[in-house]
């Protein structure tokens, strides 16, 4: 009997993951050209870096530890209210400007943020917008690498 | 070498914080007991699949003196409360914030697990989608001490 408990209590763990799993956009329906590397990017903030605007979209905690120098919180995308933080941000912007988005939480193929805030600023009418594209988590592919972070005063 | 490299065979940093039922829960209260710490957020999918692994180990290794203690990295509370009334884990649920996570070595990413020994030491950390067969072997192996 407690051990059927334990499954079902197991079960219950196990389907409230998928499901969530399943309901996100995914990260991989950015399309390739769209995305950037983060050599690529580090590359550009060295040497044009006030072109870009850059907006983390991901987790606010992990944005207080560390960001990309010069990058603003408007997340989570995931959410409701980070959407609509996002959307405030950029809406008095021309749509051509070079916006650059990231999140870096978790492994890019299970990120949850990254895609909604894409889909929306597409929506929005923005043209020239790019996801950074983190393998694995920003601490491994962007600080773990030397790139530029600080984190929030 | 990364900061959270660091961390491996020295001494948890201490913490002492209220879970989310409103007990205190100090790390150094588990000397005697192997810890597993884990870093995870109720938006990360990866992590929730290591939830109920996490809850199966937390009753399975008990009376050899496992203690799970999960840290949300999540901006509200209230998400993370929403979910814990559904799933209802065995161990303590601790909010975490940036200054936790800039003490294990800055958690930049999720999931993030350590293993802790009886004396309070880190033996293993844990990244990403762990390979969770591996971890439960170092599990056993402290447990074992």
């Amino acid at each position: 009997m407690h051990r059927n408990r334990v499954v079902l209590a197991a079960l219950g763990f196990v389907s409230f993951a998928v499901a969530h799993a399943q309901s996100a956009i995914s990260a991989t329906s950015i399309p390739k050209d769209q995305l950037i590397q983060p050599e690529q990017l580090n590359r550009e903030l060295q040497s044009h870096p006030r072109d870009l605007l850059i907006l983390q979209v991901g987790s606010h905690v992990l944005f207080e530890e560390a960001h990309i120098p010069g990058s603003e919180y408007a997340g989570p995308g995931s959410r409701p209210a980070g959407l609509d933080a996002l959307r405030a941000r950029v809406a008095a912007l021309p749509r051509s400007r070079s916006v650059v988005i990231y999140c870096g939480c978790c492994p890019w193929e299970k990120c949850p943020n990254i895609a909604p805030a894409w889909q929306l600023l597409h929506q929005m009418g923005f043209t020239h917008v790019r996801a950074l594209c983190i393998a694995n988590n920003f601490g491994s592919d962007w600080v773990a690498k030397g790139y530029p972070a600080e984190k929030s005063q | 070498m990364s900061a959270s490299d660091t961390l491996l065979n020295r001494p948890a940093p201490p913490f002492s914080r209220a879970d989310l039922s409103g007990a205190r829960i100090t790390l150094s209260a588990y000397q005697g007991k192997v810890v597993l710490l884990n870093f995870w957020a109720t938006w990360c999918a990866p992590c929730r699949i290591e939830l109920p692994r996490f809850a199966a180990w937390q009753k399975q290794f008990a009376p050899e003196g496992l203690q799970v203690l999960a840290v949300s990295m999540d901006d509200d509370p209230a998400a993370v409360r929403s979910l814990l009334r559904k799933l209802r884990p065995d161990y303590p649920i601790l909010m975490g914030d940036a200054k936790l996570g800039e003490m294990y070595g800055g958690i930049l990413g999720l999931p993030v697990t350590f293993l802790i020994d009886r004396h309070g030491t880190i033996r293993a950390r844990f990244e990403g989608e762990a390979d969770l067969g591996a971890m439960e072997s170092q599990l056993r192996k402290l447990l074992s001490h």
